[in-house]
């Protein structure tokens, strides 16, 4: 990828609410910032912005670098740009970090109005449809009435869905990609087990770590550990690490022997530095909440009566944590509503990591949808 | 006409069952076209029927064309079925050219009568008089411009003739509305089992 196709250098914002927001959950957020970014020029009669919805440790910085030396560009960089699948010559794309979270939206890290202290684990529980409102308001903020499209991965795949349900008029293109109408059993044990780690870690509090001075490094660690053993397939960890060993010779002991173990040590230490305990529980409870399909009697179809948009169902053959059989039943209830929608199961062997990377047909499929938004 | 629709409007052009699938559809029909390939058909029964189009198609660079052509298109293999599909709710769901590809038959044939009020298959007449000719005195497997294939390299798993569709259809209650028979673009009546190319039906459930 070329340099010119960076949105260069980049800044963060933050819009603050005054306005009272009341969760899903029956709590009331009285006041509430969002950090966001934003990528490309909005146009003169706003028709088009673009939404890009984060999984479960994502944030606002989506594209560009925060300055010249800035090691790794936002996380989905590969994506957005000029020239790129979602062209920022053509989009006014934003990103942002949602309420519970720990890059500088309101959350556990940020300060209680009411008390002037960190929220921690004081901090409401928030949902995908918390978010969505929230969003919402952020578009509000920034003017648009509409947005052109809702882009999400994952957990962002769900907000992207929860968009089209809750505010069919105010966004007109659905990018549901790697996701799936709710949670299976198998993936709220997944979190489950994180949760645990985290809650059992001794120097967690029940949430209350900053208090005592320390921060539920372990717990954090072993749920990264966990979540990284099912973003991953079976074959692309045999084709990345195989059974070799660090250090070429088995030592006969409980140190690091598999470069497997290498490489999850180091992600786990890495996210423990840099992650909220707290915002990590929330996300993963988000994930476990959401199934717009509960209130109507687990049918799906009738949960996306009133979606108007048009929708790109995208979902990756190894991805066993959202796998190709969850997107298709999001596929086959926007069927039933005879909407606007395509389908593409993309052969890769990422697992569900596959929905960052930067394979050629699955970015020309982006390319070819975001072409065909009008704005 | 840019270069893309061109492209599409001849390929329509080659595909001789095109025409006359589209003097079986409804003004404003719902229709699912498997195997759509880049989505020619549907392209051109949108301009002339105004459809409501969707295409299935396996490729990915298929997929791709036919995203590229503006068509609603869903990536899946017609082996596994269409379970994606509720019942009836197609007013017509097409097959063109692809039955003789397909390795359940049966169970595809079924699954389009389920989903679709009506059933559009098309496919090469494996009785007609060259292939047979090719196999009988020149002991080849048959291959043609719409055959091309070699038999060790061939898509094509299920070849039959009208007469086995014929039969096919009467055992599996398959109701026959229509049937052409073509050869070269022109429609066969005389013994069309052995003069036809082309076989197109009309199908419903009983």
């Amino acid at each position: 990828m070329s340099e010119n196709s960076s949105v260069g250098i980049v800044a963060p914002q933050i819009a603050h609410f005054n306005e009272p927001l009341t969760l899903k959950s029956g709590q009331v957020l009285p006041q509430f910032n969002l950090i966001y970014e934003t990528y490309g020029e909005l146009n003169a009669d706003k028709s088009n912005a673009v939404l890009i919805c984060h999984a479960l440790s994502g944030h606002h910085h989506v594209a560009g670098k925060h300055h010249e030396d800035d090691k790794n560009p936002g996380w989905w960089d590969n994506l957005i740009g000029p020239g790129k699948p979602l062209d920022t010559n053509k989009f006014f794309v934003i990103g942002l970090n949602n309420l519970g979270g720990c890059h500088g939206s309101s959350g556990p890290l940020s300060t209680n109005p009411d008390t002037d202290r960190p929220w921690g684990a004081t901090f409401p529980i928030v949902t995908v449809e918390d978010w969505v409102n929230s969003q919402a308001r952020l578009a509000d903020f920034l003017g648009i009435k509409q947005l052109a499209a809702v882009l999400g991965g994952s957990l962002g795949g769900m907000q992207a869905l929860q968009w089209a349900i809750a505010y069919p008029e105010r966004m007109r293109h659905a990018l549901v990609i790697a996701s799936a109408p709710n949670l299976t059993a198998q993936n709220i044990a997944f979190n489950e087990v994180a949760r645990q780690a985290i809650i059992t870690d001794p120097e967690f509090y029940d949430g209350d770590y900053f208090n005592h001075g320390v921060l539920p490094r372990r717990g954090l660690r072993i749920a990264r550990m966990l979540g990284h053993i099912t973003y991953l397939s079976d074959d692309a960890m045999g084709a990345k690490f195989g059974r070799k060993l660090r250090d070429g010779n088995i030592k006969y002991g409980f140190d690091v022997e598999f470069e497997m173990e290498s490489y999850l040590r180091y992600q786990g230490d890495k996210f423990a530095g840099e992650f909220d305990a707290n915002t990590y529980l929330r996300m993963t409870r988000a994930l476990d909440y959401f199934d717009p399909a509960f209130e109507y009697g687990g049918d799906l179809s009738v949960a996306l009566a009133k979606v108007t948009a048009d929708f790109l169902v995208v979902s990756f053959t190894s991805d066993w944590r959202f796998s190709p059989a969850r997107s298709r039943e999001i596929v086959k209830a926007l069927l039933d509503n005879e909407l606007s929608v395509s389908y593409a199961e993309v052969t890769a062997a990422h697992g569900h990591d596959a929905f960052l990377m930067p394979d050629a047909h699955y970015h020309n499929i982006m390319r070819a949808y975001f072409a065909k938004i009008e704005v | 006409m840019g270069n893309l629709e061109k492209n599409i409007a001849l390929n329509a052009e080659n595909r001789a069952d095109f025409a006359l699938i589209a003097k079986w559809i409804a003004a404003n029909a719902k229709v699912l076209d498997l195997g759509c390939g880049d989505g020619a058909l549907l392209t051109q029964l949108r301009k002339t029927h105004n459809v409501r189009a969707y295409g299935v198609e396996k490729d990915d660079a298929n997929w791709l064309k036919a995203m590229n052509n503006g068509i609603d298109v869903i990536q899946m293999d017609l082996e596994s079925g269409l379970s994606g599909f509720e019942a009836q709710s197609f007013d017509v769901v097409i097959l063109s050219q692809t039955l003789q590809a397909v390795l359940n038959t049966e169970a595809i044939v079924k699954e389009m009568l389920r989903v679709g009020r009506e059933v559009i298959v098309t496919f090469p007449n494996f009785g007609y008089w060259r292939y047979r000719f090719q196999l009988a005195l020149a002991g080849h497997m048959p291959v043609s411009d719409t055959l091309p294939y070699q038999w060790y390299d061939t898509p094509n798993v299920h070849l039959c003739t009208i007469q086995d569709f014929d039969e096919f259809c009467r055992k599996s209650d398959i109701v026959i509305q229509e049937r052409l028979v073509l050869n070269d673009k022109e429609s066969v009546h005389f013994m069309p089992n052995m003069m036809g190319a082309l076989a197109m039906y009309r199908l419903r459930s009983k």
